[in-house]
């Protein structure tokens, strides 16, 4: 039953990507902005469930929440207290305050704890295995298909059937209009960092979980793999995002089991020409936007 | 309802206002004409907040709004419909007119406004579960002005709402504009078509290269503006020929 197993953990892989690459995109979309400093939102949230889970006497699903809920507020804070500021300037200087948070976080985990990594608890349900139809799947991998199934249905709600959501659509397409309609501009902004903050800490999770370990540069893998992931699925829609996650997933394990062993090093530079091919065959992704602005006639 | 002095706004580097003044009293349907680049748009934009004034003010029902935020000039009854119609292509019609309601939401009106939409425009309720951007453009000039209206405006601002339509459709929106300030709506409208402007409006204000060339009812202006040299001719120094 390798298929079944291959399924699973492939999908689980997908989904977890495609959370990473949707709350990239979820800020890219209104602001245009790339933010880098949206792994440090996952590894906040590592040293969150590390720092709490030092206590001893916390449910470890109390922990998980109040990490998931921390690294909201940080993302949140990062926007009002840097990102407001310099958001009429140009985009430049809002790239470069992108990268000077993510310094900034960085450094302050870096500093008063430690460089080095640090152990971060997990309850033993996360490395236990389950047998499904014959099939062998870590318990985990389950978990992270479950949470992206219920966050991805919330998340379609909220988009659709909320004023907030379809103001959050509608900034994305056109923000000048968006305000014309009496929309606050910092509600929208704030409302997407603290929903692309939350899924950093719903992965980071999972990331963090793989190794139960969390270091200052733990960021810097799950950033990467967003911002690939949204360059095959496609930057400007959540659609993409998702779509370009779960391609991730299925492309990573494919190689991972058809390469032979002495190549499986490469397999990340495989990955690298395949994001290059996308840039130069393909830049708007595998989801072009499905409409156009007006019909002719 | 609306006084505009001594504004002064610009758009990027290029396209400015110098000291604009101009009024629109409760009731009225006001044009605002000019040619391409002439300043009608920036002016709407200071007015609705987009672009902030550099100098001057604009008050509106005797309060300053001139650094006002444009979510904020909404709600105090501003509503502007821009050039180029902006519909939210991705978005439903009634996910278009829901953002329309957004500045002064009232569950209990908001059934009854959406009825009055469509009786102003069946084909919004023909449409009402597609997406915005696959609607024709005079449709979607219709949904623009519609989703404006959704917020209960006590000054409507249309900035070209003829650009681009076939002929008949552009029948269409000045028979509606005029229905809508039978109904009490305010309007200052933008227009590059004067003459059919002209023949609507109550008053007229001429902006040529960014500042007023020339301000009173249809009658004064058709008398003493030559239209045709504004529009088709006129060089640097002599924008438009005045004859007072």
């Amino acid at each position: 039953m390798i298929d079944l197993e291959f399924a699973i953990n492939t999908i689980s892989l997908g989904s977890l990507y495609a959370l990473l690459a949707l709350g990239l995109v979820f800020v890219y979309g209104i602001l245009k902005l790339v933010n880098f400093a949206y792994g440090e939102y996952i590894m906040i949230a590592g040293y969150a469930m590390y720092v709490l889970g030092g206590f001893g006497y916390i449910p470890w699903y109390v922990t998980m929440i109040a990490a998931v809920l921390f690294a909201a507020l940080v993302s949140y804070t990062t926007e009002l207290v840097a990102f407001r500021p310099v958001r009429t300037k140009s985009m430049t200087a809002m790239l470069v305050t992108s990268f000077a948070v993510s310094i900034f976080l960085q450094n302050l985990v870096l500093i008063p704890v430690s460089p080095r990594a640090r152990a971060v608890k997990f309850p033993a349900i996360f490395s236990h295995t389950l047998t499904v139809a014959g099939a062998t799947v870590p318990v985990r991998n389950v978990l992270i298909i479950g949470t992206t199934v219920l966050l991805l249905a919330g998340l379609t709600l909220l988009m659709k059937k909320t004023v907030l959501g379809i103001a959050m659509r509608a900034a994305a397409d056109k923000f000048t209009t968006t305000r014309l309609m009496g929309v606050p501009a910092n509600l929208v902004i704030s409302a997407t960092f603290i929903i692309s903050g939350f899924l950093a800490g719903v992965v980071s999770v999972f990331w963090v979980s793989r190794s139960a370990s969390v270091d200052p540069l733990t960021g810097s893998m799950p950033l990467l793999i967003a911002f690939i992931a949204t360059v095959l699925g496609g930057m400007h829609s959540l659609q993409g995002a998702v779509i370009g996650g779960f391609v991730y997933g299925l492309l990573f394990n494919v190689l991972s089991i058809t390469l032979p062993v002495s190549m499986i090093s490469y397999r990340d530079a495989i990955m690298f020409v395949i994001v290059i091919l996308f840039l130069l065959f393909r830049p708007e992704g595998i989801w072009r936007k499905g409409y156009t602005e007006e019909r002719v006639g | 309802m609306l006084t505009v002095a001594d504004l002064y706004a610009s758009y990027g580097a290029i396209r400015a206002v110098r000291d604009i003044s101009l009024e629109v009293n409760e009731g009225e349907l006001v044009a605002l004409l000019g040619v391409n680049g002439a300043g009608k748009s920036t002016t709407l934009k200071a007015i609705s907040g987009v672009l902030r004034p550099i100098q001057g003010s604009v008050r509106f029902l005797g309060e300053e709004i001139g650094n006002r935020k444009p979510e904020a000039i909404v709600k105090r009854g501003i509503s502007l419909v821009p050039e180029g119609r902006e519909i939210f292509g991705g978005l439903t019609v009634e996910e278009n007119l829901r953002l329309g309601a957004f500045s002064s939401f009232d569950r209990g009106r908001y059934k009854a406004d959406l009825e009055e939409m469509f009786a102003l425009f069946p084909i919004l309720k023909e449409r009402f579960h597609q997406a915005g951007g696959l609607l024709s453009g005079g449709e979607q000039q219709m949904l623009a002005i519609a989703r404006a209206l959704m917020s209960h405006p006590k000054l409507l601002m249309l900035d070209e709402p003829s650009l681009g339509l076939s002929p008949a459709m552009t029948d269409q929106i000045f028979e509606l504009i005029v229905a809508l300030k039978e109904r009490g709506t305010t309007i200052l409208l933008v227009e590059q078509n004067a003459e059919r402007a002209l023949e609507i409006v109550d008053r007229a204000y001429l902006l040529a290269t960014g500042s007023l060339e020339f301000a009173g009812t249809p009658e004064e202006m058709k008398r003493k503006v030559d239209l045709t040299s504004v529009y088709l001719g006129g060089d640097e120094d002599e924008p438009c020929e005045v004859h007072l």
